[in-house]
Order: C-alpha cells, then sequence, then structure tokens
C-alpha cells in the first residue's frame, strides 16, 4: 500500500537489540561532526603529520638512496621514545584544536532545543546517550592520533633491526595510554561545559579558556602563594607530566610526580561525569 | 465494559465492576521537590482507551506524566503502565509508550525525516523501518511536503504536529500528549483532535492527553482525571456522566403559573422557574410523560424540551470548588 494512503498503525516488527542503541547516536553525531566541511578539511589536514613521519622513517631506512643526494639523515633522525613523544605532541594539539570546534556541538544542540526528553522517553538511558556521543568525538580523535602512531610504531618494528621491538615495545602502550588520558579528557571536557552553558561557541571559548587561563591561573597561584598547588588547575601541565613519564623523557615539568599527574587527572574526569550527569537529562529538577 | 475505571482518592469512591487491565494504576504515589510536595497520594486505575488529565496550571499533571516515563523518582508509592511497574520495568514502559512533550523537543538542524528517523532507531526499529515509519508518521500528520526541512524552519503548529509524529513514529501501544494543542490555531487545532481519535481507534492503542484546555480533552477523551494542588480532585467516566444527568431537564413554556410548578414539585421533583425557562430534576420514578400530561392538564405550552448535561466546565467547576 502507498504510505500516504495509510493510516496509523503500530510497528510489530524486529526490534534491534539494546546494547546496540548507543551506535545510533554514535551514528548520528559522527554524521554531523563532518557536516562542516571547512572541519573535514582541518581534519584532513591531521594527516599530513603522520606521513611526514611515515616518510622520516622510510628515509631512516633507505639511508642509500638519500646518501645519493649527500644527506646525512642518520645524524637528525632517530626513531625512539623522543619521535613517539613528539608525534603524540603534535597530534596531541591538532586534537584539540578539532575538539574546540567540534566537541561543543555534539550536546548543545539536543539541549538548545529541549530534545534530551525525546531521548530518554525511550528505552534508553543517560549512560548509552554519553556513550554514544563520546564515542563519536572519541573515534574521530583516535584516528589522528594514536591509531597513526599505532601504524608508524608498526612500520617502524616491520622495517627496523629485529631488536628494535624488544627493546621498544612498551612505546606502543605509551601511545595508546597518553592518546586515551587525553581524548578522554578532551571528549568529558567539551562535552561537561557544553551541557552547561548549551551554547556551543560559548563552550568553544570555555574549552580553550580552562587550558590557556587555567595554566595562567596555576602559575599565578604557585608565584603568589608560594606554593605548587596551582599546578593541580594546569591541565596542560599534568597531562606533559602524564605524557614525559609514559615515554621517558627526562624533562621536568612541574614539581608534581607522574603518580600525582595521574590522579589529578582522573579526578578531572570524575568532574566531567558528574557535572555530565547532573545535565544530561530530561528535565531538571527546580528545588 | 472496558472504560471502566477507578479513582480513590479525596474521597472518590470507585465503581463496584473492575474488569479490564488497566492501562495507568497509581499506588500512593507522592513526588517531592526539595520540601514542596508536588504529587501527594495518588491512587487510581485508569482503564478507558483515551484519559484525560485536566487541572489548572500547576496541578501536577506534567510531573505525573514525568513521573509515569520515570524522569522523576516518588519518593513514596508506586505505578504501573500497562502492567510494567516504573520503578522496576522502566525500559519496558519506554518502549511502550510514545510521548509528546509540551515545551519545544527537536534539533534544529535536522530535517524532520531524518529526525524521526533517529528516534525511531532509539526506540529499537531497525534503520530501513524506521525510515520507513517516519515517512508514514510524517504522512499521517500531514507534514509530508515539509518533511525534508529543517525542523528549526517549521511554525508552531508545525513543531507541534511533528512532536506528535515521533511520539507514534515507532508504534508504542499508549501515546501520551502534554498539552497537545498548545499554539495551534482552531484549524490546526481540529486537526490535532481529528488525529488523536484516529490514532484511539486502533484497537490497541491508548490515549493519555494532559491539558488545561477543556474543550480539547472533552473532543478527545472519554475518561477523565482531574488534579488540584497535587491531588486527585475528581474522577469522571464522561460517557457515564453523560448518561447520568439524563434526569436534568430544562423547559420552554408558555402560560405556566405557579400551580404548573406546585404540581411538579408535588410529585418529587426540585423546580425553578424564571420567565418562560423552567429548570427541574426529575425525582425516581417520574417520567417526562408526567411533565406532559401534568401540562396537558392546565393547558400550559411545552415549545422546548431538552436534558441538560454537565459540560466538562461544570465538572470542572465543581472539582475545582472542593
Amino acid at each position: 500500500m502507498a504510505v500516504y494512503k495509510r493510516t496509523y498503525r503500530r510497528y510489530t516488527g524486529e526490534l534491534t537489540p539494546a546494547w546496540s542503541r548507543f551506535l545510533v547516536v554514535y551514528r548520528y553525531s559522527r554524521r554531523a561532526l563532518l557536516r562542516s566541511r571547512l572541519l573535514t578539511v582541518f581534519y584532513v589536514l591531521c594527516f599530513f603529520y603522520p606521513l611526514f613521519c611515515a616518510l622520516e622513517i622510510y628515509l631512516l631506512h633507505n639511508l642509500d638512496f638519500v646518501a645519493k643526494y649527500g644527506f646525512d639523515v642518520e645524524r637528525f633522525l632517530s626513531i625512539d621514545n623522543k619521535f613517539f613523544f613528539y608525534f603524540i605532541d603534535v597530534q596531541g594539539a591538532l586534537a584539540f584544536i578539532l575538539t574546540t570546534f567540534t566537541g561543543p556541538g555534539l550536546i548543545s544542540p539536543d539541549l538548545a532545543n529541549g530534545a534530551l526528553p525525546l531521548y530518554f522517553c525511550r528505552p534508553f538511558s543517560r549512560a548509552e546517550y554519553i556513550a554514544g556521543k563520546m564515542s563519536a568525538l572519541a573515534l574521530l580523535l583516535s584516528q589522528i592520533t594514536w591509531v597513526p602512531g599505532l601504524i608508524l610504531f608498526s612500520i617502524q618494528a616491520s622495517v627496523g633491526p629485529r631488536h628494535w621491538l624488544a627493546e621498544n615495545w612498551w612505546i606502543a602502550a605509551s601511545i595508546v595510554l597518553a592518546s586515551w588520558i587525553w581524548i578522554a579528557i578532551l571528549c568529558l571536557l567539551s562535552m561537561a561545559l557544553s551541557a552547561w552553558v548549551k551554547w556551543r561557541f560559548v563552550a568553544g571559548a570555555l574549552l580553550l579558556g580552562v587550558f590557556f587561563f587555567g595554566a595562567g591561573f596555576g602559575h599565578a597561584i604557585n608565584a603568589v602563594m608560594r606554593t605548587d598547588a596551582g599546578d593541580l588547575i594546569d591541565i596542560s601541565s599534568l597531562i606533559a607530566t602524564v605524557w614525559t613519564s609514559l615515554f621517558r623523557i627526562p624533562i621536568e615539568i612541574g614539581s608534581m610526580s607522574a603518580g600525582e599527574a595521574w590522579t589529578a587527572l582522573l579526578v578531572v574526569c570524575g568532574i566531567c561525569l558528574f557535572l555530565l550527569m547532573r545535565k544530561v537529562r530530561a528535565y531538571e529538577v527546580i528545588k | 465494559m472496558s472504560t471502566e475505571a477507578t479513582a480513590i482518592s479525596a474521597g472518590i469512591e470507585p465503581p463496584a465492576a473492575v474488569t479490564a487491565k488497566p492501562v495507568i494504576e497509581l499506588e500512593g504515589v507522592s513526588v517531592r521537590f526539595g520540601q514542596r510536595d508536588i504529587l501527594q497520594n495518588l491512587t487510581c486505575k485508569l482503564r478507558g482507551k483515551s484519559i484525560g488529565l485536566l487541572g489548572p496550571n500547576g496541578a501536577g499533571k506534567t510531573t505525573l506524566i514525568n513521573t509515569l516515563l520515570g524522569f522523576y523518582k516518588p519518593v513514596s508509592g508506586t505505578a504501573r503502565i500497562l502492567g510494567h511497574d516504573i520503578q522496576s520495568d522502566l525500559k519496558t514502559i519506554r518502549s511502550l509508550v510514545g510521548y509528546m512533550p509540551e515545551n519545544d523537543a527537536f534539533i534544529s538542524k535536522m530535517s524532520a525525516v531524518s529526525f524521526l528517523r533517529m528516534l525511531a532507531e532509539l526506540s529499537g526499529l531497525p534503520s530501513e523501518a524506521a525510515l520507513e515509519r517516519a515517512h508514514e508518521a510524517l504522512f499521517f500528520v500531514g507534514l509530508s511536503e515539509a518533511r525534508y526541512r529543517k525542523l528549526g524552519t517549521y511554525s508552531l503548529g508545525m513543531k507541534q504536529m511533528a512532536k506528535l509524529a515521533q511520539a507514534i513514529a515507532h508504534g508504542p501501544r499508549l501515546v501520551i500528549l502534554d498539552e497537545p494543542t498548545n499554539g495551534l490555531d482552531p484549524v490546526a487545532r481540529q486537526r490535532m483532535v481529528r488525529l488523536i481519535r484516529e490514532i484511539r481507534s486502533d484497537p490497541e492503542m491508548h490515549v493519555v492527553v494532559c491539558s488545561h484546555l477543556l474543550r480539547d480533552v472533552e473532543d478527545c477523551c472519554e475518561e477523565v482525571l482531574i488534579l488540584k494542588q497535587g491531588r486527585i480532585v475528581h474522577y469522571s467516566n464522561l460517557e457515564e456522566e453523560r448518561r447520568a444527568n439524563r434526569r436534568f431537564l430544562e423547559l420552554e413554556v408558555y402560560g405556566a403559573n405557579g400551580d404548573f410548578t406546585e404540581a411538579i414539585e408535588r410529585l418529587g421533583c426540585e423546580c425553578a422557574i424564571t420567565a418562560n425557562r423552567l429548570k427541574m430534576v426529575l425525582a425516581d420514578g417520574v417520567e417526562i410523560r408526567d411533565i406532559y400530561r401534568l401540562a396537558a392538564e392546565r393547558e400550559v405550552r411545552i415549545r422546548r424540551l431538552n436534558f441538560r448535561r454537565d459540560t466538562l466546565e461544570d465538572i470542572f467547576l465543581r472539582a475545582m470548588e472542593t
């Protein structure tokens, strides 16, 4: 029967499994994220540095070819923990920029026009909603951080000397861990901020503010109070401490130990989750 | 009969025969926000195909709906929808219910069809079925021409229709409509009422219409629950009420004098006359032909005789006075 001739009728067909419903939110959110052409272009640009790194690895393992042109590549390049640390550092910065523009747009459209009751009047929980939204951004950021990082690691492991993998296998774990803590912080912070301010541009500005003004404010506290407690609100310093410890880079970022930085970052994640759960609900109860 | 209902609160006695399974069953439901009691010990069983929730602003209608949908937790008591408990079986309830909220609820940058498709998929429909149902629902509510337009560009009336469409797209068994005719012009209101009637005509469908507009409820519902300050003040089965009011008569008479009214009162009827209009409540055992007989004996001409039934407005105003 033609669709326009039908009147109201109940649905009696099969249903999808309950666990898979968050993937619906993931799918629609990802589509919404990549709707902007400018962001798609930026997203493509994010793969340039990994390509450049792959070229470096290629050159290092083809010294005879490079030597023909008179370059001494070996003097400048070595594929070690520093190489992957700087790789994550650059890609992490790009992930931050990408999040600033895309992260706040995940939840704010739902909040702006009160769409949340329509999600939660269905057999769909708040945790599934957050998981769906977060996975859209997390997968996007994964594609420019740990996924190319592991690909580079695999290339190096396959073309490098045999002992390289045995000596450096921990770098692969560091790439994944360093990327995931950064992704978690970026996703949760951007979503929590957008849930609270409900306006994506303000949420984007706030995200920048949390990192840049947080760092400045932290330094000011340290200088005025003659303490190191200000480092706790400097997220970029916390993440740098964690990364340097993960990649075993002997640089002193601040006074904080790696364990303290991990704890502080996990507390930040916890606070963001708490804020999200407070705001992401069908209706707010005003007591 | 299938529309029997029971309401036990504030001294309202339930009808004796209760046979059909309740659509909504409240058992001492109380909801409190901070120190404020919003719903107080609501107990009732509603069995109708179309149930009206009435009450003045702030009576707790929307809070009751939100509690039934699990958005608010009751501080005491519980409720069951189609036999499922709201505390322990919320996911099943949500899969059986379609909800049209009172306020704006949409994503402005999405087209109506993709918005409905997404929500239907969240209700568990496979992607292709969800798309088909989204198209059907939009055709059903009359938004077929505008279904690819972004929701942000819709007029208020179109947004209301889109909200109705999303409430029915996944084919629920119970549709809860919160102020469905808000902001609609008379033509659009008529259309909404017609759609609600059409939805409830499905043999397995139940509709709850929450409104403070009496006419909407009167036009769509056969059962009415009236709330006031978080309490049930009146339950009414409109069909039964209409039948019960067949003993209230309004007559237009010529040539009547005191003798005629006295004769009527001697039959045990209550009677009041103003100019040519006579209002009376027939006593038990008195039939209309007795009135005609008395009129013929006294040469009183009856020009018009109406059964005056209580409108929902009368019922509502009486409930508000309690």
